[in-house]
């Protein structure tokens, strides 16, 4: 089995694009866009990386150009290591990036779920549906520019939405995101409560 | 063999087997005695419904071990976890196919509030779809406390006018 170290090396010798990525833990390169399946392929092969365990993607936020990179986890069973691969969508207001479908079977739920949160197209995956909002959802909700509280929307089911006169409505945020504090070991103060107390919906937040 | 009556008085025998009550208290006493249960579980909590159902806690006690995971055959919904705004009309519509009278405990606090989830995808409480009885804070509720809801939903069972909406 090939040693880590050489696949950037050997990685870079048949794509030109491919460069290391700073990385805190794992072996990690960067792509272009246009060589990735290629590249995955590749490594797939080559080095024995045979499980694709996981594929999300960075929004780098409103203004960033380039906006949106795509992330690959691979695990080679046999080697036992990881690599990260990563790739820039070209375009940032639509972004899309070629499926791996047909690399890894597992490719499949991954990249709708990044359609889903992130909205980056796939393009050649079987089925480019939404896996966790329902059909219709107007957002994206894992992107920088959408609030964690939501947006107001129709409920899914119109019928039920015209009975119950119910909608999607913004999440009260109270004093903020509601998150627990961990390594806490006082079991009350480490209970997921607001970051700021000091407004609520009855008296506003004073900046 | 067909006798015929002779009796024209007070007959203490059969005056002492007849117990005179309202007809409101006799309905609800049947209706609160046998409740159904509907067991919505979406999240945690229904683990915890599973414990109530078991023998250690034997929500049978209380006459309400029929789960039934038809809503046609069932008159109380436990609603018990989170509802997402995904789940919320697929709540209301099993809810709307559990035939009359029926009610609604909200458990934990997911079902109540929305919970700990403040978020795009979580409805902030199933009372903004289903008319809810109960209320049960806990996350999640302690199987004690589902028998104390499942109690005080009796008691507002036994208030209810039950007599006049079946002739309504």
């Amino acid at each position: 089995m090939t040693a880590t170290a050489d696949v950037t090396a050997a990685l870079q010798a048949k794509f030109p694009s491919v460069t290391p990525r700073p990385s805190g833990d794992h072996l990690a390169v960067n792509v272009a866009a246009a060589d990735a399946v290629a590249a995955l392929k590749y490594l797939r092969d080559e080095f024995a990386y045979d499980m694709l365990v996981d594929v999300t993607a960075i929004d780098w936020a409103e203004g960033a150009s380039p906006r949106f990179t795509v992330v690959w986890h691979l695990l080679s069973t046999t080697a036992h290591t990881y690599l990260r691969v990563a790739s820039d969508c070209a375009n940032d207001a639509e972004p899309a990036m070629p499926t791996v479908t047909a690399l890894w079977p597992s490719a499949d739920w991954h990249e709708r779920e990044t359609y889903d949160l992130l909205g980056i197209t796939f393009t050649g995956h079987p089925d480019l549906r939404r896996i966790l909002m329902w059909d219709g959802y107007p957002y994206h909700p894992l992107r920088k520019d959408f609030p964690l509280a939501g947006i107001e929307t129709e409920l899914p089911d119109l019928e039920v939405a015209a009975e119950t006169g119910a909608s999607v409505k913004p999440a009260p945020m109270a004093g903020g995101p509601f998150v627990a504090s961990s390594g806490e070991m006082n079991l009350t103060e480490a209970e997921p409560r607001a970051k700021d107390e000091s407004w609520n919906e009855r008296s506003e937040k004073r900046d | 063999m067909v006798s015929p009556n002779t009796e024209l008085a007070y007959n203490s025998k059969i005056e002492g087997e007849v117990v005179v009550s309202r007809l409101d208290a006799v309905i609800n006493w049947i209706r609160s005695n046998s409740i159904w249960p509907m067991p919505m579980g979406l999240a945690c909590c229904g683990i915890e419904l599973m414990a109530v159902g078991g023998a250690r806690f034997d929500i049978a006690r209380f006459g309400a071990e029929v789960m039934r995971f038809s809503p046609r055959q069932a008159d109380c919904m436990i609603v018990a976890g989170t509802v997402t705004y995904k789940m919320a009309p697929h709540v209301r519509r099993i809810y709307d196919q559990m035939a009359e009278p029926k009610w609604v405990i909200a458990m934990g606090a997911c079902a109540s509030s929305g919970g700990m989830y403040r978020s795009y995808a979580t409805l902030q409480g199933v009372d903004r779809i289903l008319p809810v009885d109960v209320y049960i804070s806990g996350c999640p509720p302690r199987p004690e406390a589902v028998l104390d809801a499942l109690i005080k939903l009796q008691d507002k069972m036994k208030r209810e006018p039950s007599a006049k909406r079946l002739t309504a």
